[in-house]
């Protein structure tokens, strides 16, 4: 007889994850994508920055892969350039928004009490504000600081994330294994991260997937009010501003980093999904 | 239900409080003044004006009077057009941005209910897909791509509407259909998920059991529970059209409050931007306590629970 082999929770999500034709495609996509991000701008022979003002407006071509702007700059360096960008504020944002919010919902929901009402009053009264308009005028007011970009899209992506870790801690810290954990005379700090987090990872990991492309549409629309990242540089927003307004001169402008960037939020979006029904099969809904 | 807004109505004076009081130190410290700008202005001039919007006076005692003329639903004149009132400048930009706002969510319902309901009724066949198709690339479309696309198809080939401007009801259309159809996707996929889980329900099974045409099932027993987190989504949503309507006012040029807002903080007017701020803050509470307001009146389980 052979013994039954058993499947660990991580092994099980992953071949639901796999039987998700679209959540596959989107991984790849996302794959590629990054890929590209990180090789395109070494692959391409011209600088993201470089100008050839022989060269302006040029279609895509052999030379020119996505054509030229109106100062002659590769298309392709710069959309692969502006994918680093764009990926990396994506992910960086969502990290601190991540410990931001973990940290804040596992501590309310297990202190519990007083304590949690008031920490989360603090964001309900948070939830009220207009938080683009916050990013926005930090961003006006301070600088169009790299740096503060992170931390501004990160401190206003936290609060949903602390919801949801709270109202999972709240249930999870009745569980049994805490009682015995307790019970052993173990720490809070130890119970909070040796043994509640990791039975949060779940809902983590699938909100985080989602918070990716929300930021970077937060970071996109900076960039196309012009407060985001500054030429020569390049994100995908600062892209596809300029794109939009050499429209009629050149369409390719904004039709490429454009694609870039509706594909990688529709990837993400779909991969958010999938995970969603692979980590957690009873809330998927149909 | 009276209990219910008075309580809402009391939280809402020290979130505002907390709203204004960061706004103020966050401008304040911001490196720059309203002042400074103006390279034409000859120092004891540019002394003068503080001294007369008392600017030169100890940080903490500014706060003090800005508040206490708040108190008094006194928002201060511009710093940049000091003939104009803050409340003036709102009250001539706003209605641009409510008008755009307005329209855009009522395309959002038109075309989002709609949607979301003929996919829940005939699921998995092509009428499932292809609006559900459609929506995820409505979702994944960003107004700032589509707005220029739009502009390019309807203005530049077709030449059918204006490219840019806020005129007359011509230069509406494309404005709002860009910043509608967004929601409109939103709106579609949770009428969809919506409808799905209450034709399931028991009570569905009954009215068909009983009769009832296909029809007034729909209408009078599933929409009731099936849009319940479409008015859940309304808040979020009206606040996303007051932002997002920054970007779409750049876009197409027109003479809104968002563009108003970007401006003063530009040219650090102070109080304009605290006027706007606190604006916009009290906007989004009244919106949320009445989509609150119109759960309580749809779902009689969230009644009881308050």
């Amino acid at each position: 007889m052979k013994p039954e082999k058993s499947s660990s929770l991580g092994k099980d999500a992953w071949l639901r994850l796999r039987a998700n034709r679209m959540a596959m495609v989107s991984l790849f996509i996302l794959v590629a994508v990054g890929l590209l991000s990180l090789l395109g701008p070494m692959l391409s022979s011209h600088a993201y920055d470089e100008q050839n003002l022989d060269r302006i407006f040029e279609n895509p071509n052999s030379t020119y892969l996505f054509g030229t702007d109106n100062l002659g700059r590769d298309l392709f360096a710069r959309t692969t350039y502006g994918g680093r960008i764009s990926l990396s504020v994506g992910l960086l944002a969502t990290f601190v928004s991540l410990i931001i919010g973990v940290t804040y919902g596992m501590i309310s929901g297990y202190a519990g009490g007083r304590v949690d009402a008031w920490m989360m009053r603090m964001v309900d009264v948070l939830y009220a504000l207009p938080f683009i308009i916050f990013v926005i005028l930090l961003m006006v007011m301070f600088g169009r600081n790299f740096l503060l970009l992170f931390l501004a899209i990160g401190a206003v992506e936290w609060l949903t994330m602390a919801r949801i870790t709270r109202a999972q801690t709240l249930n999870l810290k009745k569980a049994e294994f805490v009682e015995a954990a307790r019970a052993l005379g173990f720490s809070h700090t130890r119970i909070l991260f040796r043994h509640l987090l990791p039975n949060l990872i779940g809902p983590i990991i699938i909100y985080a997937t989602l918070t990716v492309p929300a930021v970077m549409l937060l970071e996109a629309v900076l960039s196309f009010l012009g407060l985001g990242v500054q030429a020569p540089m390049s994100s995908w927003g600062s892209l596809i501003k300029e794109g939009a307004e050499k429209m009629d001169a050149a369409p390719w402008l904004l039709l490429f980093p454009g694609s870039f960037f509706c594909l990688t939020l529709f990837s993400l979006n779909f991969l958010g999904d999938g995970l969603r029904d692979a980590l957690d099969p009873k809330s998927s809904k149909d | 239900m009276s209990r219910l807004i008075f309580l809402r109505l009391l939280q809402a004076i020290p979130t505002l409080w907390v709203i204004a009081t960061l706004t103020f130190f966050m401008t304040r410290f911001a490196p720059g003044g309203p002042f400074d700008s103006e390279k034409v202005i000859p120092e004891e001039i540019k002394i003068k004006l503080e001294a007369h919007f008392g600017l030169d006076r100890p940080l903490f005692e500014q706060y003090i009077l800005y508040i206490q003329n708040l108190l008094r639903g006194d928002l201060g004149p511009s710093f940049k057009y000091p003939e104009w009132e803050v409340s003036e400048l709102i009250a001539t930009a706003f209605p641009v941005s409510l008008t755009l706002g307005v329209l855009s969510f009522i395309i959002a319902l038109l075309i989002g209910i709609p949607g979301g309901m003929i996919a829940a009724l005939r699921r998995n066949t092509w009428m499932d897909y292809l609006p559900m198709g459609l929506s995820m690339a409505g979702i994944c479309l960003p107004t700032f791509v589509l707005g220029p696309l739009l502009i390019f198809v309807f203005s530049t080939q077709l030449a059918l509407f204006p490219p840019l401007g806020w005129y007359g009801a011509s230069d509406w259309v494309l404005p709002s259909l860009t910043l509608g159809l967004f929601y409109a996707a939103y709106i579609a996929r949770l009428t969809r998920a919506g409808m799905l889980e209450t034709l399931q329900q028991d009570y569905i099974r009954t009215a068909r059991a009983k009769g009832a045409s296909s029809w007034r099932i729909l209408t009078k027993h599933a929409a009731r529970g099936g849009l319940l987190p479409v008015v859940t989504f309304l808040g979020p949503a009206f606040a996303g059209l007051i932002s997002g309507s920054f970007v779409i006012e750049s876009i197409f040029f027109i003479p809104g409050l968002g563009k108003f807002f970007v401006t003063a903080a530009f040219n650090r007017d102070y109080t304009m931007v605290l006027g706007t701020v606190l604006f916009y803050a009290t906007l989004i509470i009244c919106l949320n306590l009445v989509v609150d307001l119109i759960q309580a009146l749809l779902d009689p389980k969230a009644r009881q629970a308050k």
